[in-house]
């Protein structure tokens, strides 16, 4: 009964959507105010209809109805409660429904929250979001519909792969769809503003909050990923340049470029075509990434069951959006009147430089995603592109941008004194020097390039530091002078500073990694491994059991000199179901550095294999991430933009498309 | 359908069943086992498909490990190994794809972009950059006609 | 049409290709886990295998004077199980020999698929170690190998055999491979 209710209500839903797409559209043109108001109420009301029908699919999964096909091909009784929950968006249908739910939560949350936006955009904008609901309703209704029945009704499901019973893997996508599709509202913002004809300092102030909080969703679900993946696949990798991973890299560099030229747009009412071009892109960037997830044309780790079908299906919903926008684009761009003028060394042209080496790195990640298919589709060799070919590329593109990190923010505004900021910066360059200069005696024989990876993070960070050191006046008024600009700093200029700390954070564990040791031998209980200082004792390995899994769990004691540091745990787990063997590593962390733990095969003779890598600063990678979103959470909750009004008289009218 | 779950199962069938790089598949001498250990972080383990060998759990990758080091030991040079296993199994092994007229664009792409881009972004800052003498912007015709009403009701 | 509207025109000109490709992409039909063979139009490699039942086992003598097929299965493979009434008759069908390899398997399990499934090969061979297939590129089973009359490997199936498959793909081959 629940599960027809659900069903019904994504059919609702889709034709309030249909409604959405179409009534506010109308209103705005024909400036009718109930009409567009109408735009509100629905996509509240669809909101509320696709969380029931969440609510609807989480239920048939908690309570093990195996009616339901969806919860018999990917659910079993014997799973812990949490992952029968987690379950539901651990396959293809029932993450399309966890996507749609965040889309038209957004879409809500612009109908509730958006009450200082002028009625004609907010309908357009939310218009933009029905037509992209509608779009994937219908892709769900036809296709990937989780609620269909199975019958005759099995009497227990067929599990779900035991590598995904993992709480950070659990959470992981919702994360990532907050940020994907949270970047639809950008989107919807563009297609709105280039349908309206009008792209001004307001709009960007208007646009910033929506793509900053996808911005920072998509930052943490990416860092989730990548963490779940180092502590899970038993070696400690954490990227691999997966064709999913890219998938969710490219919106995010493109979405980092998108809330920088944002801030051009604000400021100094230029840059506008470009940065509507970059609202576009970004969120059709996280369709083509569901395209390729999902159509099966490339290969990957992570891809869901392929259907055709379904890949036919999702092409279409692409060329629509995606063709549609750029068409709009296409027509109405040129005629977006450019304001501000700026000499090429100066604040904006800071930022230029960062959308011009972000947008080269995103088509630089998108070529080596899709090589191998475009070679194969005109029936070339058959070739795959991995790591190597990344790290040439994509890793170059990056040091020029760190270094202009640091010095963008001190330059000024449409004329800015490079040698200026350049002095000021003083104290970055010499903190990077004598980084890299203690790198390079600690790194002799070794990896020496990474150095230069420690070296921009200094800089990086030492910049940030410069840079808020000149807002407060630091060492140039008195310390109450300087206590007081603190305290009066708007938050999104903390917001930025943490950010960047948090990406130099992040680019120092990077470059640690570089230096990690490893240690892969049998041992046997009694045994003792030394490295980095520590020493590894193997006690010995007993049986444990699990909820729905054996394992064979190791007893580890780490210690330093005379201390005991930890005692670890690394299991090496077996699912009766699945006949599948994973590995739970165990990681000993004091966040400088991770002490990584995995247990292997045994000898037949006493013995186990084991792997121990000692990871210097990796940590931190991820601890930069979420400083980075922290920061812009921080962005995201400067009063400002809560406060911008909408000022229709200010807001100057665009003369009427020439030719 | 039948196609994919089949080649679905196939490579579940053969996932987990070993580790990644094992103790005793380690050479005793650590120069090849370095060389060992290189080579197989850029062969691409064909089961896993986004994988090296030397990460990846799969039997085949197991395998590929120790035809590696047999090679080495055989004395082949690096190349020689990496050629032994390309010739079974196609350029698609490796991970750095190869430099030739059919990557050409992969490889020099990014670089073409970044110049193109690059040029672009140069002619637009030109245009867009205050004058010399920062004259103020023109006016359109209404703002012109403004000014002259403005100026005009000020003398009168 | 001014430089101006060319240039916004490009994002989706650019659009319009990318497309294509996925179009073209999806409309293959290609399983993208499908590798091509490096072996194709090589002389397949040199192996002697044992048997697997006390019985004679196979040589890379017999491959070669005739087209033959060999095909590489398990007995811990389940898809090997869907292709495998097929191959009962298709030697038959063909009108050439097949000969089994058991990949990575142990001659009693190979023994018990073969008593339990029927034995379609003329002979089949016990590959424990998987390097005989290594050698012939395998990197899963089934795989099944078409050798022409000068033993060079033509064609590489991977996957399990359909009707469609030896319909489309085999018979045509076997049949020119045995004019020339």
């Amino acid at each position: 009964m629940i599960v027809e209710l659900g069903h019904f209500a994504l059919v609702l839903a889709f034709v309030i959507q249909l409604a959405q797409a179409s009534l506010p559209l109308w209103g705005a043109s024909k400036r009718n105010l109930g009409m567009m108001e109408m735009g509100r109420g629905a996509a509240i009301a669809s909101f509320l209809l696709v969380a029931l029908a969440f609510a609807a699919l989480v239920n048939a999964y908690v309570t093990s109805d195996f009616s339901v096909a969806n919860v018999f091909q990917n659910s079993h009784t014997d799973k812990p409660l949490l992952y029968k929950i987690t379950g539901v968006w651990g396959n293809h249908e029932g993450s399309m429904v966890l996507w749609v739910s965040i889309l038209t939560l957004f879409g809500a949350a612009v109908a509730w929250f958006g009450g200082n936006l002028p009625p004609e955009l907010r309908a357009r904008v939310l218009a933009v979001q029905g037509m992209i609901g509608s779009g994937f309703l219908l892709f769900i209704l036809f296709t990937s519909n989780p609620f269909l029945r199975e019958i005759p009704v099995p009497a227990n499901g067929q599990g779900l792969n035991p590598v995904l019973q993992d709480p950070g893997l659990a959470f992981h996508p919702p994360f990532l769809y907050l940020g994907y599709v949270g970047f639809s509202v950008s989107f919807s913002f563009a297609v709105a503003a280039l349908i309206e004809g009008r792209v001004d300092a307001a709009w960007a102030r208007w646009v910033r909050p929506w793509t900053l909080a996808a911005w920072c969703a998509l930052t943490i679900g990416i860092a989730m990923g990548s963490w779940w993946a180092y502590y899970t696949l038993g070696w400690g990798g954490w990227w691999f340049w997966d064709p999913v991973e890219n998938a969710s890299l490219m919106p995010w560099l493109a979405g980092t470029a998108l809330i920088h030229s944002a801030i051009v747009v604000e400021k100094r009412d230029t840059l506008k075509s470009w940065t509507v071009l970059l609202a576009i892109i970004t969120f059709s960037l996280s369709l083509v990434g569901t395209f390729l997830v999902r159509s099966g044309v490339l290969t990957s780790v992570h891809a869901f069951a392929v259907d055709p079908l379904r890949g036919t299906f999702i092409l279409l919903l692409l060329l629509v959006a995606v063709g549609g926008s750029l068409t709009l684009y296409a027509v109405r761009a040129p005629s977006l009147r450019g304001g501000g003028l700026f000499a090429p060394v100066s604040r904006e042209g800071a930022l230029v430089l960062n959308n011009l080496l972000l947008s080269c790195a995103c088509a630089t990640v998108f070529l080596g995603t899709l090589y191998p298919l475009f070679l194969d589709a005109v029936g070339g060799p058959k070739v795959s592109v991995g790591y190597p070919f990344f790290n040439r590329t994509f890793a170059p593109l990056m040091v020029p941008l760190l270094v202009a990190v640091a010095c963008g923010p001190l330059l000024g505004w449409k004329r800015g004194d490079l040698l200026g900021a350049m002095q000021r910066l003083w104290v970055a360059l010499a903190a990077a020097i004598a980084v890299v200069l203690v790198g390079l005696y600690v790194a002799r024989g070794g990896p020496v390039l990474s150095v230069l990876g420690f070296g921009l993070a200094a800089w990086v960070a030492c910049g940030a530091l410069v840079e808020w050191a000149e807002r407060t006046r630091l060492f140039r008024a008195g310390a109450g002078e300087s206590l007081r600009r603190a305290l009066r700093l708007p938050r999104s200029a903390y917001g930025m500073t943490l950010a960047h700390l948090g990406l130099a954070v992040t680019v120092a564990g990077f470059a640690g990694s570089a230096f990690e040791q490893e240690r892969i031998q049998e041992m046997r209980p009694g045994d003792v491994v030394a490295m980095a200082g520590y020493d590894l004792q193997f006690r010995g390995v007993e049986e444990v059991q699990g909820a729905n899994f054996s394992a064979d769990e190791g007893n580890f004691v780490l210690s330093r000199g005379p201390r005991t540091i930890a005692v670890l745990h690394p299991e090496r787990r077996f699912f009766p179901l699945q006949q599948q063997t994973t590995a739970k590593t165990a990681i000993h962390t004091n966040f400088l550095a991770d002490y990584y733990l995995a247990i292997g095969d045994p000898d037949g003779k006493g013995g186990w294999a084991v792997r121990a890598y000692w990871k210097p600063l990796v940590p931190w990678i991820w601890i930069g991430a979420v400083i980075m979103a922290f920061g812009g959470v921080l962005s995201l909750s400067d009063r400002r933009w809560r406060v911008g009004a909408a000022e229709p008289a200010r807001a100057r009218p665009l003369a009427a498309p020439a030719e | 359908m039948t196609r994919i779950l089949a080649a679905a199962l196939v490579f579940l069938a053969l996932a987990g069943v070993a580790r990644a790089v094992e103790p005793d598949e380690m050479l005793a001498n650590p120069a090849l086992e370095a060389r060992a250990r290189a080579i197989g972080k850029e062969l691409r383990c064909l089961v896993c498909q986004n994988e090296s060998i030397d990460d990846s759990n799969a039997t085949l990758a197991h395998d590929l490990r120790v035809i590696l080091r047999e090679r080495l030991v055989a004395g082949d040079t690096d190349q020689q190994a990496i050629q032994y296993i390309v010739d079974r199994y196609g350029q698609f092994v490796l991970l750095k794809p190869p430099v030739e007229p059919a990557t050409y664009a992969l490889w020099f792409g990014p670089a073409c972009l970044l110049l193109l881009a690059g040029v672009g972004t140069v002619l637009y800052l030109r245009r867009h950059r205050p004058g010399p003498a920062e004259a103020p912007l023109p006016l359109d015709p209404g703002e012109a006609r403004r000014v002259a009403e403005l100026l005009g009701e000020g003398e009168g | 049409m001014t430089m101006k509207r060319l240039l916004f025109a490009l994002p989706l000109l650019l659009f319009a290709v990318l497309a294509g490709y996925f179009w073209l992409a999806l409309e293959s039909g290609r399983d993208p886990h499908e590798l091509p063979s490096a072996m194709i139009d090589k002389p397949a490699p040199d192996f002697s295998l044992a048997g697997v039942d006390g019985t004679a086992g196979l040589d890379r003598k017999e491959l070669g004077g005739g087209v033959t097929i060999v095909n590489f299965f398990a007995s811990w493979c389940i898809p090997c199980r869907l292709e495998h009434p097929l191959l009962m008759d298709l030697g038959k069908r063909l009108g050439v020999p097949v000969y089994g390899i058991a990949w990575q398997d142990k001659a009693g399990d190979a023994t018990q698929f073969l008593k339990q499934l029927g034995d379609p090969y003329r002979s089949v061979g016990l590959d424990e170690s998987g390097r005989v297939g290594i050698n012939f590129g395998v990197y899963g089973v089934p795989e099944t190998y078409v050798v022409d009359k000068e033993g060079r490997i033509r064609l590489r199936h991977v996957g399990p055999l359909t009707a469609e498959d030896v319909a489309k793909e085999l018979v045509p081959l076997v049949r020119e491979l045995g004019q020339s």
